[in-house]
């Protein structure tokens, strides 16, 4: 059971990821990710259909790279609002993501292959998970194969962050004023920024995609709220601080996730009142600062009260 | 010689064809060579700040050239031409980001001169960040590690004035860098600029509101109202000058009297 709650807070990971970059680091609302986590599924089923399993890794972090440069160029060339530009590449997607599955809504990670008898029998395409099979357990290392992908994603993060572009992205989202007047183009680093946001979203549906050995439309839906809800539990454990403990803490925050919702189906709820979990979750870890503030200042006033009535 | 910064007949109107158009510059034109420290004065609305912001390139003019040290910068990008234009503003919030740490900070804006490095960050610059800070004395050298956001309004200005010089631009632009700081620490800021622009050979370009440290710091000064240059004071004559005088000299030149605002730094 933790094995599997651990499983899928590892493929969604990469997600979280790609949230918190965005959303703390670029301070960017960015609404691209429902279509970039579908469109890096639905390109990576596709590869791993043709029978390369690892490339298909590499074009689903493509495909939502790609995803997100539309979305920084409808900002910082076109001007667009963030959060409008996110929500037409998002839309746009659907239909882009309609056609790579050839007009279906899903597909299974087969191909048809023509037995002896020239009947015809679907083979299952080989994945990165059933490459690499460590032990009798596949649930186990399929779990292994995707936290050593989430760690290189970490660490890779934690070192790119500290480069020369690394910060000059970072500072985009702080004071993108300074960047201009640093010489450096803002412009430029924004789009970076998003684009490698959304690579961590393409990344996360293209494991999912392996792991489930299916791509369907409909797993992008709600996706935002997700990541959303990852990053602001791993901050609530870890609290604001540095970019590594930051990626670390939206990593944890994805597992937590994922034990949450592990734990609500223990006690029978049904699946689809996931959304409205995530949808809770969401409110009131954004609520709890609130919350604490006013229940502070009302016990300092309830102590004002009673030293002023002495 | 040639200027270090020639503007010549530079016009910008803001929402021209319309009841609101306002003319901010009105065929402004002015030269300053290497090493100038030029303090400009002006009441609200004069277009002190538009003319700042023409030089770094926030919007093209409507006419006029703006050359720096030979080359023509009119039309050239904002983040190109950031490399030779260090400026800072009235807010100190501009100048820094605020969740990095002040070594991360001056490393961005040193970018523009910094040797190419893996990180950021790296022992060569940072000593050399570090002997910077010291210079400032409010013993931020020991805390680069820290996020910028953490100090206060005055601290920050002095880092994010060591950030517009630290790659030695050719031009320096403040616009009432000091007047959001308390007295004591405007002064201590002051010093440091003045010490900065002095040890750099820096031509520099200062807007104030008040009349004594116009007076004061560099070696000319001049006065804009409805977007003209209506008074250029150098030489002799500066420094003959009285704060007093200067406001006469300025009510004669422009034929209104200056804003209750400066009148008041009179005092
Ligand atoms: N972006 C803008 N859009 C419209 N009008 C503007 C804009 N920027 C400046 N102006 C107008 O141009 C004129 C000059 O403004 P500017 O900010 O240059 O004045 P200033 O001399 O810096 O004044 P202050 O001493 O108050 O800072 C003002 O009338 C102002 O309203
Ligand atoms: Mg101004």
């Amino acid at each position: 059971m933790l094995i599997s709650a651990l499983g899928q807070g590892t493929l969604y990971a990469p997600m979280a990821l790609g949230v918190f970059i965005a959303f703390r680091i670029l301070n960017t609302p960015d609404l691209t990710i429902d279509g970039s986590f579908v469109f890096g599924m639905t390109v990576c089923a596709l590869v791993t259909i043709a029978g390369h399993p690892v490339l298909a890794m590499f074009a689903g972090i493509l495909a939502g790279m790609l995803a997100g440069l539309v979305t920084g160029l409808l900002q910082t060339k076109l001007r667009i609002n963030p959060i409008l530009s996110g929500i037409l590449t998002m839309t746009g997607l659907y239909t882009v993501n309609y056609m790579v599955l050839g007009g279906q809504s899903n597909l299974y990670l087969q191909r048809a292959a023509s037995g002896d008898g020239g009947a015809s029998a679907p083979a299952a395409s080989r994945t990165i998970y059933r490459m690499l099979k460590l032990g009798e357990n596949g649930e186990l290392s399929a779990l292994i194969l995707s936290v050593l992908i989430m760690a290189l994603c970490v660490a890779l993060l934690a070192v790119f962050f500290k480069t020369r572009p690394g910060i000059a992205i970072r500072a985009t989202g702080d004071n993108e004023e300074m960047v201009r007047s640093s010489s450096i183009n803002a412009d430029l680093t924004r789009t970076i920024g998003i684009m490698l946001a959304n690579g961590l979203v393409g990344l996360s549906g293209a494991m999912l995609c392996q792991a489930q050995r299916y791509a369907d439309l409909g797993n992008g839906s709600g996706m935002l709220v997700v990541g959303l809800a990852s990053v602001i539990i791993g901050q609530a454990l870890f609290g604001r601080r540095g970019v590594t403990t930051g990626l670390v803490s939206a990593v944890v925050g994805s597992e937590i996730y994922r034990v949450i919702l592990q734990a609500a189906y223990q006690i029978d709820m049904p699946s689809y009142t996931v959304k409205l979990l995530s949808a809770l979750i969401v409110t009131a870890a954004l609520v709890l600062p609130l919350a604490k503030e006013k229940s502070l200042a009302w016990r300092a006033r309830r102590t004002g009260e009673r030293e002023g009535s002495r | 010689m040639s200027a270090q910064l020639s503007i010549s007949h530079l016009a910008k109107s803001f929402e021209p064809g319309t009841p609101n158009e306002k003319i901010a510059l009105n065929d402004f034109s002015l030269d300053a060579e290497k090493g100038d420290f030029i303090t400009i004065l002006g009441s609200n609305g004069a277009g002190k700040s538009t003319l700042f912001n023409a030089i770094l390139g926030k919007f093209p003019p409507d006419r006029g050239r703006i050359v720096l040290d030979g080359e023509d910068i009119t039309y050239q990008r904002e983040h190109r031409r950031a490399i030779d234009i260090g400026c800072l503003y009235q807010n100190p919030l501009r100048g820094t980001a605020p969740s990095m740490t002040i070594e991360e900070n001056l490393a961005m804006a040193y970018t523009r001169k910094a040797s190419k490095s893996f990180f950021a960050v790296n022992r060569r610059d940072s000593a050399h960040f570090r002997e910077l800070l010291a210079t400032l004395g409010l013993g931020l050298e020991n805390r680069m590690k820290i996020k910028m956001g953490l100090l206060s309004g005055g601290q920050r200005q002095a880092a994010a004035l060591l950030m517009a010089t630290i790659a030695r631009p050719k031009l320096l632009l403040l616009d009432e860098h000091t007047a959001a700081l308390d007295p004591a620490t405007s002064v201590k800021v002051l010093e440091t600029t003045k010490r900065i622009v002095a040890e750099n050979g820096l031509t520099a370009l200062m807007i104030t509101h008040d009349m004594g440290m116009a007076l004061g710091f560099g070696n000319r000064t001049i006065m804009m109202d409805s977007g003209r240059l209506v008074m250029d004071l150098r030489g002799q004559e500066r420094i003959d000058m009285s704060p007093r005088g200067l406001v006469d000299l300025f009510s004669d030149r422009s034929g209104h009297e200056l804003s209750d605002r400066t009148l008041l730094a009179l005092r």
